[in-house]
């Protein structure tokens, strides 16, 4: 395989460096977006998910975003909710995100935007609706778009309110929004939502999961039509929607979404939900598994999209979030606009280049013959290369290479090797159980100790392909074993 | 004739600041708080009261 034309890391200056040192893999970017391939994107589409880590996969690895929780009201009640902690739609349940007001928030903006050149995108998710507390998300996104015009911005919605603010989103270049939808079945909703509050009054039962189906069928129609992207979440609850979600996944599906994510119900006592008092469970990871296969194929799933706090700041997995708490942003805060430019510049020539290599890489390992499937865990901490060392990462994406070419399938989590807490041998133990049923470990560098036992465990690990790009270190092993599970070579 | 927020329980979320047709409630300090000479309890405005209809806590906003 060839050198990368351009290394960001190679870059003698020392803010190249400082960028990309910033970088950190895993985030919910990596891992929720899309992985459809820049080759078979539909111009227009890419256009707008290009720069969107939760809607992108390749995104992810460039860009960053933030949420600020600046609309804490709601208007409905799920079972799985307390309000005391950010709304479990998008984020993280049994976590309190920091309630800003807009004008906390404009300044919690241009200081991270100051710090984290990566940043791309801005959402409003919970605690509350963004779409109902419509005067604070609006005020904040007017504010912010003043200051930082570049900034693309998305909201999280339960949907009951969405179809009166579709045409306010339109004007306000909001060009994606998050649907919460559990149901289709009005039945099966009652189970999920108590009540909900609409048009100045209570509604409940069947009724009110009736409104909010409805509702929630007309916003997405209505941002359908105006092209704006929608990424569905649905929360399985075990027993409740589960087997539902597939028939949610039709309806979405033919009202012309873009991507749908189901996320685990998380349900434990201590976040005093209904369904954490009541024992309701959440799925396993088995569970979720076996439900994302029998929907694949329908709207394109995004896999593994990792919960992030309300208040998240960062890339990947990271959450840099407390860094940037409303009593450590100075009272004025001005936007320098010069380090989110450089940082566009040096991504749009990488970019390029990613794209062909990867595209080469996906057409070499379409061809290449005996046609079984290996699954490659790499360390990574951005820019779409084999960066990482293995003691240092904190988890490690997967990927499957097979004749239908490779495809991100999500991310395992590790305690690093090198900074455990724990015996190096008890933690690596860890990390072995974690890879489990993976073929081939790609990391920068790896001792010979923990690389041999992990070929003891079945698993080749190399540092061959430090600095290449994933897909092209992938396509480089796997045109060469097809058949043969010697990769001795290099290992 | 006029309704109350229980302080200890409000999440301050802040929904029923924006309901209330009487622009009664305001934030003070730790919570929101209804003033009660403002408060109609949505008289002849809405059937049901509205501070109580959208409140996520039960009983937090209550007669007072
Ligand atoms: S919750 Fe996190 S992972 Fe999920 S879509 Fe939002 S930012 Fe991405
Ligand atoms: S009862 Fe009605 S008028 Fe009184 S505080 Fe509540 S919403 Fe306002
Ligand atoms: S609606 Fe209830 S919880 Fe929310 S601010 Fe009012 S009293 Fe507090």
């Amino acid at each position: 395989m060839s050198a990368p034309a351009i290394s960001l890391e190679s870059l003698s200056t020392t803010f190249g460096d400082q960028l990309l040192g910033t970088m950190k893999p895993g985030g919910c970017a990596s891992s929720c977006g899309s992985s459809t391939k820049p080759d078979d994107t539909d111009p227009a589409v890419w256009e707008k998910i290009k720069d969107h880590p939760c809607f992108s996969e390749e995104a992810h690895h460039y860009f960053a975003r933030m949420h600020v929780a600046v609309a804490p009201g709601c208007n409905i009640q799920c079972n799985y909710c307390n309000r005391k902690y950010d709304c479990a739609n998008e984020s993280r349940p049994g976590v309190a995100s920091e309630k800003l007001t807009p004008d906390q928030a404009l300044r919690k903006v241009i200081a991270v935007a100051n710090e984290v050149p990566q940043l791309s995108v801005l959402g409003i998710a919970g605690p509350g609706d963004a779409c109902y507390d419509w005067k604070k998300t609006k005020a904040t996104f007017a504010r912010v778009a003043r200051e930082i015009p570049d900034i693309k911005f998305c909201i999280s919605t339960n949907g009951l309110a969405l179809p009166d603010r579709v045409d306010e989103l339109a004007d306000m270049n909001v060009d994606h929004v998050t649907i919460t939808i559990n149901m289709v079945d009005p039945k099966i909703g009652a189970k999920i939502y108590p009540w909900i509050f609409y048009d100045h009054r209570r509604y409940v039962g069947i009724e009110a999961a009736r409104i909010l189906h409805e509702r929630q069928m007309f916003g997405l129609e209505m941002l359908t039509a105006r092209g704006i992207l929608t990424k569905i979440n649905s929360v399985v609850i075990p027993g409740v929607n589960d087997e539902h979600l597939i028939e949610v996944n039709r309806w979405v599906k033919e009202r012309g979404a873009f991507l749908h994510n189901l996320m685990p119900l998380i349900s434990d006592p201590a976040h005093g939900t209904h369904y954490g008092l009541s024992g309701q469970r959440g799925p396993n990871a088995m569970e979720m598994k076996a439900l994302q296969d029998r929907v694949e194929g329908g709207a394109q799933l995004m896999r593994h999209c990792r919960q992030c706090r309300a208040d998240a700041v960062g890339m990947l997995g990271e959450d840099r979030g407390q860094e940037f708490t409303a009593d450590r942003i100075p009272g004025e805060v001005t936007y320098d606009a010069s380090k989110r430019n450089a940082y566009r510049e040096l991504v749009a020539q990488e970019r390029r280049d990613h794209v062909a290599a990867r595209s080469e890489a996906i057409g070499l390992v379409k061809a290449a013959r005996p046609g079984k499937s290996v699954l490659f865990a790499v360390a990574t901490k951005g820019g779409g290369r084999v960066n990482e060392h293995f003691g240092h990462a904190k988890e490690f994406q997967v990927y499957e290479a097979s004749p239908r070419g490779i495809s991100f399938v999500g991310h395992r989590k590790v305690e690093q090797y090198c900074l455990g807490g724990r015996s190096a041998e008890a933690t690596l133990d860890g990390v072995i159980a974690a890879l489990e049923g993976v073929d081939i470990v790609l990391c920068a560098k790896i001792g010979n100790c923990p690389q041999d036992q992990l070929a003891e465990a079945g698993i080749q690990a190399t540092d061959a392909y430090a600095h290449d790009y994933i897909e092209t270190a992938i396509s480089a092993i796997y045109t060469a074993t097809s058949g043969a599970p010697a990769l001795a070579a290099t290992a | 004739m006029a309704f109350k927020i229980i302080a200890s329980q409000c999440t301050q979320c802040g929904a029923c600041e924006f309901e209330c047709p009487s622009g009664a409630i305001k934030f003070k300090g730790e919570s929101y708080v209804i003033e009660s000479q403002k408060c109609t309890e949505c008289e002849g405005v809405f059937d049901a009261q509205q501070c109580a209809s959208v409140c996520p806590v039960p009983k937090t906003c209550v007669p007072a």
